[in-house]
């Protein structure tokens, strides 16, 4: 980046090289493009309509976000949205532990109630249990022994006739339900707590009816993992649960315990999945219980935290939530596209007006830039998830002017040297040397502005930055390999080469005085 | 096409603004915008919108919206607080209401449904809880000083340390006085708009890098040649990319403007408006103090160095000022080392062409 000011002249041929490797390079993107398929623009939720929600991790001052929690959290948040069954749902969390949670197309306030709700965790009475497998039956009379992964026994009821609280309906759904699909195993959808529900385990080997439930999450008040090796049980969960909590299951355990199995089991659903079906051994009233289960450490640590935060491994506040309508995303995307054409249309004509010839070169290389940049947009899109949003279009609109100056600095560059009385074939050269120079270091200036904006910005504007940033680039690019090539083949044509009056370089319009005082024109 | 001839005349020195001589005119001027800011900021503040606060922003599109409808259904799903309530365009309504539980906010949404007779969820709800704000506002402070000193580095590498010094100093001069017009004016702070602020930082120092780079070039080898003095050189250097600073600054401004102008007419409030307003208050700011307040600061800085200060008294001994030398028509401003014996030669080159023309 040095002031090298050599004077080695570039071959025109060398410029057409370089224009045509643009090309090249160009047309094999272009080609990847359309290969992998990705002919359309990925577009943010504020230019197609949907939802977006941040929530943020509630700690303690001073206290660090555990990350292996949030990504916990993530997790269990990415079921309940993908209940929802709309495509390209994503749920992502930041590196400061912030989650946001977008769904396209659909503002409804479900999305809402599915994400802010913490607590889906409940206690319900085993009816029936069977193999994860479709077509077992509540009734079957083949008694199967399965070991679930809790490493509780369950086994299928040999009587022929239903048990309490199951009807034939609910049996119907039963049979069908073939918890060895993963679709059936993503929870969260309906768990209406005062009706029966048919549910997985979590790992899908076995599927259950359960009576309503008799417990509800937030009655828990604590639970934590403990080795509990004086009865050789391993690890294990204990919990404590409220006032109301005590009562609720002092009663469902003391009901269920002299039962047969499996309604002797008690079922810990988690948004609307059973998590683990302990036998219950005798009534606990002491409000106060253990489950055992050849746990392991990381299990009954799990399966703790859910008990004690609900559904989530940690508290999370709704930071922001966005509900925007298709419609109103349609009008977006119509309003950023429109104000970027009269940006554009406003630019051309002003260079053109005060460029003239030279305007040309500025419109071309506009259009390449465009052209490279709509096309980063599409491989991007591919590449790394990128979505267009209507910052990010700002950011694109507001880039014109920047890679517009890049061409300014160098015409009058130019300019200036054929003021300096050379010829116009040098003066593309020379005048080239140093607005390289200048170019660098302002579009770098540039690029640090984008980056640091780009990290330090939330949300959506994000978008902003990286599309500063990316067409910052790519106005280098097309500086490089387009507009000085092209001005090096037009300063060939007699047009400029012999500044023409139209062609930006005469000799007028430069103001390269012969005819002293006739220029206050 | 007079602006392009003056181009020439700035380029060789014989139209002069003389922008560094009069620096104490552009100093108080600023200064007074400066106070002006303070003053604004100190009494009014900003006024923040509901990302920084908290609260919800409802936008209902149907043919029969009106304000006092809205307020109605507001009023009926319970919300007591103050609302904000405009129109937009013949068919937007866009209710701002303080923090709100969610379930009143979606009381809300449907009590707007049933009102306008659309679908609750036609209806766009932004929801912003309280603490969003702060996390915001300390990121773009992060930002800012990041910012601050990874250009001022890489400037004083690249350049000079005087040269980042006053790029800076002017930077901060344009962030300031754009809050101040917020302040000022009582325009609505939202975190687009911080995003523009930091946006103006990039902009106004691209427009004085390229001002700083042709009088790093003009003051090359300045001592030895005892023709202008620091001051001088840079006068010329401001007026020689004076063309290209106009230029620029209208090249940028066109399409932030016609960002502004739809995002303000056709959207209403919104992300486009926010930016683009900061933008473009932002970038007149930039050009301003690149031209006047930029470089001016460096020739002080650098007027200051014993060696420039001896150089400006052999200027005058020879009573150097372009004013005095011989021909005001090549008016002797060789700019540079590099910049060779133009006026001799520049006219000779090109004068017949030119003349059939005219």
């Amino acid at each position: 980046m040095s002031a090298n000011i050599s004077k080695a002249t570039k071959k025109p041929a060398k410029a057409g090289r370089s224009i045509a490797a643009l090309l090249v390079v160009f047309i094999a993107f272009a080609a990847l493009a359309i290969f992998q398929g990705d002919t359309k623009l990925k577009l943010g939720l504020d230019l197609r309509g949907g939802t977006s929600v941040t929530l943020a991790p509630k700690v303690a001052a001073g206290a660090k976000v555990d990350k292996a929690a949030v990504d916990q959290a993530v997790a269990i948040i990415r079921q309940r949205v993908n209940s929802l069954g709309v495509a390209e749902s994503e749920v992502s969390s930041q590196s400061n532990g912030d989650i946001i949670v977008s769904v396209p197309g659909n503002s409804s306030s479900r999305v809402v109630d599915l994400v802010g709700a913490t607590a889906q965790l409940r206690f319900r009475q085993v009816l029936a249990v069977g193999a994860g497998n479709a077509a077992t039956a509540a009734t079957s009379s083949a008694t199967t022994t399965t070991t679930s992964k809790s490493g509780t026994k369950v086994s299928t009821p040999a009587s022929a006739s239903f048990p309490s609280g199951v009807n034939a309906q609910l049996d119907t759904a039963f049979k069908n339900l073939d918890c060895t699909v993963a679709a059936n195993r993503q929870g969260g959808a309906i768990d209406d707590p005062a009706a029966p529900l048919i549910s997985c385990s979590r790992d899908g080997a076995s599927k259950y009816i359960l009576a309503p439930a008799e417990v509800e999450g937030n009655q828990v008040a604590k639970a934590s993992a403990v080795l509990d090796n004086t009865n050789g049980n391993g690890w294990t969960v204990l919990l404590s649960f409220n006032g109301v909590g005590t009562n609720a299951f002092g009663k469902l355990t003391s009901r269920v315990t002299s039962l047969g199995s499996p309604q002797n089991q008690a079922a810990i659903v988690l948004d609307g999945l059973v998590v683990s079906a302990p036998r219950i051994n005798e009534a606990i009233n002491s409000g106060s219980a253990q489950i055992t289960g050849n746990f392991t450490q990381t299990d009954a640590t799990d399966l703790a935290n859910k008990l004690k935060y609900g559904a989530l491994p940690l508290a999370l506040t709704v930071q922001e939530i966005n509900q925007i309508s298709p419609t109103l995303g349609a009008d977006q995307l119509h309003a950023g596209l429109l104000a970027g054409l009269i940006g554009l249309i406003l630019v051309v004509l002003y260079s053109l007006m005060y460029y003239r010839g030279l305007g040309l070169v500025s419109v071309g290389s506009l259009i390449v830039a465009g052209s490279i940049t709509y096309l980063s947009f599409l491989l991007l899109g591919k590449w790394i998830g990128f979505t267009l949003t209507l910052a990010g279009i700002a950011g694109a609109i507001v880039s014109i002017g920047i890679t517009a100056d890049s061409f300014i600095v160098y015409f009058e560059r130019l300019r200036d040297e054929v003021r300096d009385g050379r010829s116009l074939r040098t003066a593309v050269e020379t005048g080239w040397q140093r607005a390289r120079r200048t170019i660098l270091v302002a579009d770098f200036v540039s690029l640090i502005a984008a980056a640091l904006l780009y990290f330090f910005a939330v949300g959506g504007v994000r978008g902003f930055a990286f599309t500063l940033g990316l067409t910052t680039f790519v106005d280098l690019i097309v500086v490089f390999f387009f507009t000085k090539p092209f001005v090096t083949v037009l300063s060939r044509m007699a047009f400029y080469a012999q500044g023409r009056p139209l062609s930006g370089l005469s000799a007028h319009s430069l103001g390269v005085v012969t005819i002293v005082g006739k220029d206050d024109l | 096409m007079a602006l392009s001839g003056i181009g020439g005349r700035l380029y060789r020195g014989e139209t002069s603004i003389d922008f560094i001589a009069k620096k104490r005119r552009w100093y108080a001027f600023s200064g007074l915008l400066i106070m002006l800011s303070a003053l604004a900021l100190s009494t009014q503040g900003l006024k923040l919108g509901i990302e920084f606060k908290g609260g919800s922003v409802f936008t209902v599109k149907s043919a029969s919206v009106n304000v006092a409808d809205g307020q109605s259904a507001l009023k009926s799903s319970g919300i007591t607080t103050e609302s904000i309530i405009q129109k937009i365009g013949a068919d937007k309504l866009r209710l701002q209401t303080t923090d709100l539980p969610q379930t009143t906010v979606s009381a809300a949404r449907n009590a707007l449904a049933t009102q306008f007779k659309v679908n609750a969820s036609d209806i766009d709800v932004q929801t912003v809880g309280p603490s969003w704000g702060k996390e915001i506002t300390r990121k773009a402070i992060y930002g800012l000083f990041g910012f601050l000193l990874v250009v001022m580095l890489y400037l004083a590498m690249a350049f000079e340390p005087k040269m980042a010094i006053s790029a800076i100093v002017a930077v901060i001069h344009d962030v300031f006085i754009t809050v101040g017009i917020y302040a000022l004016v009582g325009f609505e702070v939202t975190p687009a708009t911080v995003i523009g602020f930091l946006t103006i930082l990039g902009y106004s120092l691209y427009d004085t890098v390229v001002v700083f780079d042709k009088v790093r070039e003009n003051t090359k080898g300045i001592t030895s040649t005892a023709k202008m003095s620091y001051s001088q050189a840079a006068n010329l250097a401001v007026n020689q990319t004076l063309v290209r600073s106009f230029n620029t600054s209208v090249i940028a401004l066109l399409p932030v403007a016609s960002i502004l102008f739809v995002g303000a007419g056709l959207l209403g409030a919104g992300t486009l408006k926010d930016l683009s307003l900061a933008l473009f208050i932002g970038l007149a700011t930039g050009t301003y103090s690149s031209i006047f307040i930029a470089t001016p600061l460096l020739a002080t800085l650098r007027e200051r160095e014993p060696a420039m200060q001896a150089l400006a008294k052999r200027v005058a001994v020879r009573g150097g000022a372009p004013e005095s030398t011989v021909d005001k028509n090549t008016a002797g401003v060789v700019t540079s080392t590099h910049t060779r014996e133009i006026n001799e030669r520049g006219p000779r080159n090109q004068p017949k062409r030119k003349s059939r023309r005219r």
